[in-house]
């Protein structure tokens, strides 16, 4: 038996680099996870349990992640909206104190350079980035932002609670996350840490991302998992929650290839935007707006069970050459497969039969409409 | 009396008289994480030794099963494809992938007993 693929990327070890630990290292082996290389750390991959029932956790109780892999960035500074402005699509300028937003940075072809979090804080704008593209990114905001104070928080965990569960579990430790609306951040103490926790996530539930100190992550993830509804969820459960809810994942689904527009993540760059424009790439995605684009990515459910994974050809039911998937694996919510990919324009209408192309099969998969698996956000 | 042997790619065969049934091993299926779908031979076919015999498709990954001997198929688990969770509830036992009539038992002598099997994984920790 020899495996074709795994979740982590075939670049997730740096060439003669050692692998970097979060600071819930440790924990992750006494809860008996299996650990892989992932973007540079040594991340758990899943736990005993394994990812199906990791993921079942996850959409009927609540799920624990580490994701402290991810780069946090404190930016400050007299301008630094505007400054961000100028590397963002993203409306930063209309987020009021303690609000969020999803935005990418992109080149001068309007392609994703890397996609983020961006939440307003009083005096400050706190970012998550990808845990690939970190030392880019910082070097983009280092080389944009000139008159602004960058700061890495290098020493700062980022656990997230996911899950239907997640509002009661972390209100008995952290009241005020109560008050937090979907897509808004405040600072508070968890269990008795000093956190900034946003009302936000990657599964499509209901959930929070909790950024504290690495000396305090391991006795709040501890303190976390001790409640009765959650378990510990590892990168293989996000990637099948992640892809159940139609998310990015950046490198697959986005890159410096495509554009915010063919990704369908034009709802993420406002009138304002649009229309001032001042980011790279402005004026390719204002055509790409007006006058459409070649290519979209879908939404694919295939009928049976056998997934199509990532750059599998997809083709119409004549055989004609599509596209390409970019994520796809086995849907436990729905008991097929399913993938995400970028198809002709043509193809891109819900119901458009396809054939995805696995070893010496034509799997039959229509185009469906994301997400795969309703959101179940917070609505207040 | 049967007797079980081993490969390095983790596949099993149980012998009985000329027939070999053949599966994963519990190491293959721990590594693999959840089994999603299996896809077996057409009932007939034949193959070499090292032949891909059956493709396993987990949440992680897609794998091929080689043949761990040459032989005929004769036989398929047909429960395991419409349960693909046996492979890793039973890996060595409901969980078996194919039975084949073996070609040319030699090549049995090339396989690992389970002594040596276990050896073997303990040297990949």
């Amino acid at each position: 038996m020899t495996s074709a693929t795994d979740i982590p990327s075939p670049d997730a070890l740096p060439p003669g680099g050692s692998l970097r630990r979060t600071p819930l290292h440790a924990l992750h082996r006494e809860l008996g996870a299996r650990l892989v290389p992932f973007a540079g750390y040594e991340m758990p991959v899943h736990y005993p349990a394994g990812i199906l029932a990791e993921h079942r956790q996850t959409r009927i109780a609540a799920g624990l992640f580490d994701v402290s892999h991810m780069g946090q960035v404190r930016l400050s500074g007299p301008d630094v909206v505007r400054a961000l402005e100028r590397l963002v699509p993203g409306d930063i300028a209309a987020l009021a104190p303690g609000r969020m937003r999803y935005t990418q940075f992109t080149n001068a072809k309007g392609g994703i350079l890397d996609d983020l979090m961006v939440t307003m804080g009083e005096d400050h704008l706190f970012l998550v980035v990808n845990a690939a593209c970190k030392e880019q990114d910082l070097a983009r905001l280092e080389a944009g932002l000139r008159d602004c104070r960058i700061e890495p928080l290098e020493t700062r965990a980022l656990l997230a609670l996911q899950g239907p569960a997640a509002l009661s579990v972390l209100s008995r430790l952290a009241p005020a996350a109560a008050r937090l609306g979907f897509m808004s951040g405040a600072s508070m103490n968890v269990a008795g840490a000093p956190a900034f926790v946003t009302r936000s996530g990657y599964t499509g539930e209901d959930g929070f991302e909790i950024s504290v100190a690495d000396a305090a992550a391991e006795a709040v993830a501890r303190r976390l998992l001790a409640e009765p509804e959650v378990a510990p969820i590892g990168l293989g459960a996000r990637d099948s929650l992640r892809l159940e809810a139609g998310l990015c994942l950046y490198g697959h689904d986005i890159d410096e290839q495509t554009t915010p527009i063919e990704a369908g993540l034009a709802w993420s760059i406002s009138k304002r935007r649009r229309a001032e424009g001042g980011f790279p790439g402005a004026d390719i995605l204002r055509h790409q707006l007006e006058t459409g684009v070649s290519r979209r990515r879908v939404g694919i459910r295939l009928d049976g069970r056998l997934p199509a994974r990532e750059h599998c050809a997809i083709a119409g039911v004549n055989g004609e050459g599509l596209g390409e998937v970019t994520s796809g694996g086995f849907s436990p919510g729905l008991g097929t497969a399913i993938a995400m990919g970028y198809v002709a324009a043509a193809a891109s209408a819900a119901g458009t039969e396809l054939r995805l192309a696995v070893r010496d099969k034509a799997l039959p998969a229509r185009v469906v409409a994301l997400p795969f698996v309703p959101h179940r956000y917070a609505t207040a | 009396m049967s007797e079980t042997r081993y490969t390095e790619d983790h596949e099993w065969i149980r012998i009985e008289g000329d027939l070999g049934t053949i599966g994963i091993t519990d190491y293959a299926q721990n590594q693999l994480g959840d089994v999603v779908f299996v896809e077996l031979p057409e009932v007939g076919r034949t193959f070499a030794k090292g032949d891909e015999a059956a493709v396993v498709e987990s949440v992680k990954a897609a794998s091929e099963i080689f043949a761990p001997v040459a032989g005929e198929v004769v036989a398929v688990n047909q429960a395991l494809v419409e349960n693909p969770a046996l492979a890793n509830q039973d890996a060595q036992g409901e969980g078996w992938f194919l039975r084949l009539r073996i070609g040319n038992a030699a090549e049995l002598g090339a396989l690992m007993d389970e002594g040596a099997y276990k050896a073997f994984v303990e040297g990949l920790a």
